[in-house]
């Protein structure tokens, strides 16, 4: 009974104190502004050059209300030109410590607003998250992975040495058994097995074609997988994931594949591409982070350094050096020369679906080709699929002509002239 | 004894065979020189003179204008974005495929960072992954035909050009579809093709699908406004 007292009171004056620590919290955030406004706030009017924790384009806003007083802070971030022009020094030092960007003005922001984004740039960073529970199996892991190594060769080891044992038993028994002059029953002369099978021509006859018809089976599976590269995923200069662009963050296809629109070809974006977003994210976030170590075995971070260096982009001044690499991406998809593909006649005129060809690209960490791309599977689809027609008055007249001659109501592909031999082999 | 034993051999070699597929090599070929081509394949690496790196691709030489190319008279400077903001004029009539061009165009190069209603909630802001992406809304803002169409050609502090990914007309549509979300967000008049204001039901194209129209094979052929 004296024990479960005691809980209670601990319990209570716990609560107590919970109790006086948000109301001291909410007080003081009632007096400073609300850090859920300014988040949005300044999401959308500062962070394009502030962040946190790290220099942008502007200094690192942290903590930056305990620097200056409310009164300059105001009338920084509503005309920053305007202060440094009037000669305030502490202006004009922030001015030129930072290359004398020019910040823009924010003359609609009100005090209050003000106050708002200051609540939240002095919220306390929040802890990293505790470490990801797979960061401390992954060590256990390969922690047990050694003792297991260790159990199979003692294993192997043991069971040598009873063989050996059995081995030594056995000749010294027989050595016994001749010494005491034990004899054996010598076992009446049998025809082997595979003597009858021989001389029973049926049987041989029946297990011979068997045997040529597996071993053309599988000749046949082999000889049809030459040259075709389903499922090849080499590794990339940039672990490049499609899952965390195309699927994570639904970036369209057609926004870095950007000719497959309009030409034969679909490309690989060029750098500048990549650089529209990733002058702004240098880094991915923590949790991306920590999934990319444990699942991928990747450094995210490290893969977009590589971007950088190659576009020779300098963090540290936020610019352009001019040092350019290329990046030797390994091209996956590759018809023989013989074939001829075009990307804007299935894309934009039949409005197929990159993923009909090539598979669910948005959950592929690293890409690979998902279809065969042989000669049957062209055909295949050009057989089942129609033809997209409407909206498109190329086809009015044609597709009238050709639905007559056939008696269908939609044209497929192969009907159109899809399977002519001319139209991929030029 | 010695024919299970050669079966046991062909059984190993096929499996071998089969079991030798490996992901990160291409496989081989029956005929490898009527795989690869003679000429010069796209982003090829050659052992050529004259490639840079080896790299087929390179840039145009300096001087080199696209098919159907227009000087663009403004520099990426504030006193030309100033300029572009009051007299850079839209050529491109508002009709029904230029609007649903534009949306579509939209949909793809913009809404991931602006939103698809353009008021700069698009999927990257939502997960707090680029963040300062205004409203075409926001109070303040001077947003002009002429200054969206210079902000895709140059950017705007951490915005990247757009220029590499659309030709003229394509920005031109975008650029329609833009000031019809702004328009929209404003509760403003959206500019529409005549037919469709006739029909009392002003509504806003929407590019539902990756795919163009067909219209859009022909866009390269900007003599056509
Ligand atoms: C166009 C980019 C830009 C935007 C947008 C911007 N700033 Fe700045 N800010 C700067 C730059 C650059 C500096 C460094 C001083 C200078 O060069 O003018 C700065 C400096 C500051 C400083 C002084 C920091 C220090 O440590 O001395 C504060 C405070 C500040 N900004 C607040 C804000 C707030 C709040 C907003 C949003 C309402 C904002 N800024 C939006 C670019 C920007
Ligand atoms: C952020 C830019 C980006 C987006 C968005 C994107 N890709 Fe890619 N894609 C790349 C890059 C870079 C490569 C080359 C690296 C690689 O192969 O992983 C590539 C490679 C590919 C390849 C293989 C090319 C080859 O070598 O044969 C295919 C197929 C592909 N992408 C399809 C898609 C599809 C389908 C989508 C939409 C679901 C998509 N991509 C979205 C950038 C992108
Ligand atoms: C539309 C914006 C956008 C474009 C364009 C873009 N990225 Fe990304 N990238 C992102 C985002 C968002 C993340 C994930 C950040 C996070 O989750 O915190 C990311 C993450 C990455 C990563 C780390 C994760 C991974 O995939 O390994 C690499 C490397 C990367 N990008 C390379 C590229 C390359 C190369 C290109 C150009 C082909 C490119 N990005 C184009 C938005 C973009
Ligand atoms: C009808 C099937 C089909 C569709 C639909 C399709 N592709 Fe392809 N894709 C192919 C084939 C086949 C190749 C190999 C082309 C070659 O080697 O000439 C290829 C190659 C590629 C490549 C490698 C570079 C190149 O152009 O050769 C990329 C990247 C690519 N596709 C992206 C896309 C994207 C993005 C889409 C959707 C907008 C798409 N594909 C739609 C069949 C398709
Ligand atoms: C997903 C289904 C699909 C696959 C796979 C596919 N095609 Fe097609 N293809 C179509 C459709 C639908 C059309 C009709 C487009 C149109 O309206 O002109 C077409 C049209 C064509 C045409 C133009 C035919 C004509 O009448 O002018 C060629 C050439 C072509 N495909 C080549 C190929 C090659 C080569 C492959 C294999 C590498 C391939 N296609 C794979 C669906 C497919
Ligand atoms: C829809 C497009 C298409 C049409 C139509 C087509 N082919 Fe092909 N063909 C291909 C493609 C793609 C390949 C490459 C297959 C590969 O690399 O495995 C190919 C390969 C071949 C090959 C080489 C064998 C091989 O598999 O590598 C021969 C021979 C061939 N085609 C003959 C023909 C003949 C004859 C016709 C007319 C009856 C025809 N093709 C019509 C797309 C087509
Ligand atoms: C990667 C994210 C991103 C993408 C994609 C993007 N923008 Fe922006 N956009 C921004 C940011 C950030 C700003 C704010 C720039 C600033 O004022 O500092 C902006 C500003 C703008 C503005 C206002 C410029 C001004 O004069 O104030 C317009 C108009 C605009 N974008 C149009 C577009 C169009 C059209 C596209 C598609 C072609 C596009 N954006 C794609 C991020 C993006």
């Amino acid at each position: 009974m004296q024990k479960v007292n005691f809980k209670n009171i601990f319990s209570r004056v716990s609560l107590l104190l919970l109790v006086a620590m948000l109301t001291f919290s909410t007080s003081v955030f009632a007096q400073e502004g609300d850090a859920a406004a300014g988040k949005t706030l300044f999401n959308s009017n500062c962070a394009a050059c502030h962040k946190l924790d790290k220099k942008a384009t502007g200094p690192a806003l942290r903590h930056v209300a305990d620097k200056y007083d409310r009164d300059w802070l105001y009338s920084w971030i509503k005309d920053s030109q305007a202060l440094i022009k009037s000669g305030d020094a502490k202006a004009i030092e922030v001015f030129e410590a930072n290359n004398k960007a020019v910040m823009t003005s924010f003359p609609a922001l009100s005090n209050a607003d003000i106050d708002n984004i200051l609540a939240y740039t002095s919220e306390e960073k929040p802890l990293p998250p505790a470490p990801a529970p797979g960061t401390g199996d992954g060590v256990s892991a390969s922690g047990s992975g050694v003792s297991n190594n260790v159990i199979l060769g003692a294993l192997v080891f043991v069971f040598l040495l009873l063989i050996v044992m059995l081995f030594l038993v056995t000749s010294t028994l027989k050595k016994i058994a001749a010494h005491n002059g034990v004899e054996y029953a010598v076992e009446e002369s049998r025809k082997p097995l595979w003597k009858a099978f021989v001389e029973n021509q049926f049987l041989l006859l029946v297990s011979a074609v068997l045997l040529l018809l597996t071993a053309a089976y599988f000749m046949y599976g082999f000889f049809m997988q030459v040259g075709v590269d389903q499922g090849y995923a080499p590794v990339q200069p940039i672990h490049f994931s499609h899952r965390i662009h195309a699927g994570d963050n639904q970036v369209d296809c057609n926004y870095c594949h950007s000719s497959a629109r309009k030409s034969k070809t679909s490309g690989i974006p060029s750098l500048n591409v990549c650089m529209n977003c990733h002058k702004n994210i240098g880094e991915v976030s923590e949790d991306v982070l920590a999934e990319g170590l444990d699942e991928h075995g990747v450094d995210y971070n490290k893969e977009i350094m590589k971007l950088y260096d190659a576009a020779g982009w300098d963090v540290s001044t936020m610019s352009y050096t001019g040092e350019t690499k290329p990046v030797k991406w390994v091209r996956i998809h590759n018809l023989p020369d013989f074939a001829y593909f075009n990307h804007s006649q299935h894309v934009t005129v039949a409005g197929v679906a990159c993923q009909k060809c090539h598979g669910p690209v948005e959950e592929m960490e690293i890409m690979e080709q998902f279809s065969p791309l042989t000669m049957g599977w062209c055909i295949d689809c050009h057989r089942e699929t129609n033809v997209n027609v409407s909206g498109n008055a190329y086809y009015e007249k044609i597709h009238e002509e050709l639905s007559k001659k056939y008696g269908v109501e939609q044209l497929t592909a192969a009907q159109m002239g899809g399977l002519e031999c001319g139209k991929c082999h030029y | 004894m010695r024919k299970i034993g050669n079966i046991f051999i062909v059984f190993l070699a096929l499996i071998a065979l089969a079991s030798c597929q490996n992901d990160l090599e291409p496989n081989y070929q029956f005929m490898p020189n009527m795989y690869a081509p003679v000429g010069y394949e796209t982003y090829g690496e050659y052992d050529v003179e004259g490639f840079e790196g080896g790299q087929e691709a390179k840039l145009p030489v300096e001087g080199t204008v696209p098919r159907g190319f227009q000087p663009f008279d403004y520099t990426n400077s504030p006193e030309d974005i100033a300029r572009a903001k009051s007299d850079l004029k839209n050529p491109l009539e508002y009709t029904e495929d230029n609007l649903a061009a534009g949306a579509q165009l939209y949909n793809i190069y913009c809404a991931v960072c602006h939103g698809d209603k353009g008021d700069g909630l698009g999927i990257l802001a939502k997960r707090e992954k680029f963040l300062g992406i205004p409203s075409y809304a926001a109070a303040g803002r001077e947003i002009t035909e002429g200054g969206v169409y210079h902000v895709q050609m140059y950017g705007l502090n951490t915005m990247g050009s757009y220029a590499s990914q659309t030709n003229e007309k394509e920005r031109w549509q975008i650029t329609q579809h833009v000031m019809n979300l702004k328009a929209a967000l404003e509760g403003k008049p959206l500019m529409l093709p005549k037919k469709i204001i006739d029909n009392q039901t002003p509504q806003l194209p929407v590019g539902g699908d990756a795919t163009a129209t067909p219209t859009e094979l022909e866009q390269d052929n900007i003599d056509s406004h």
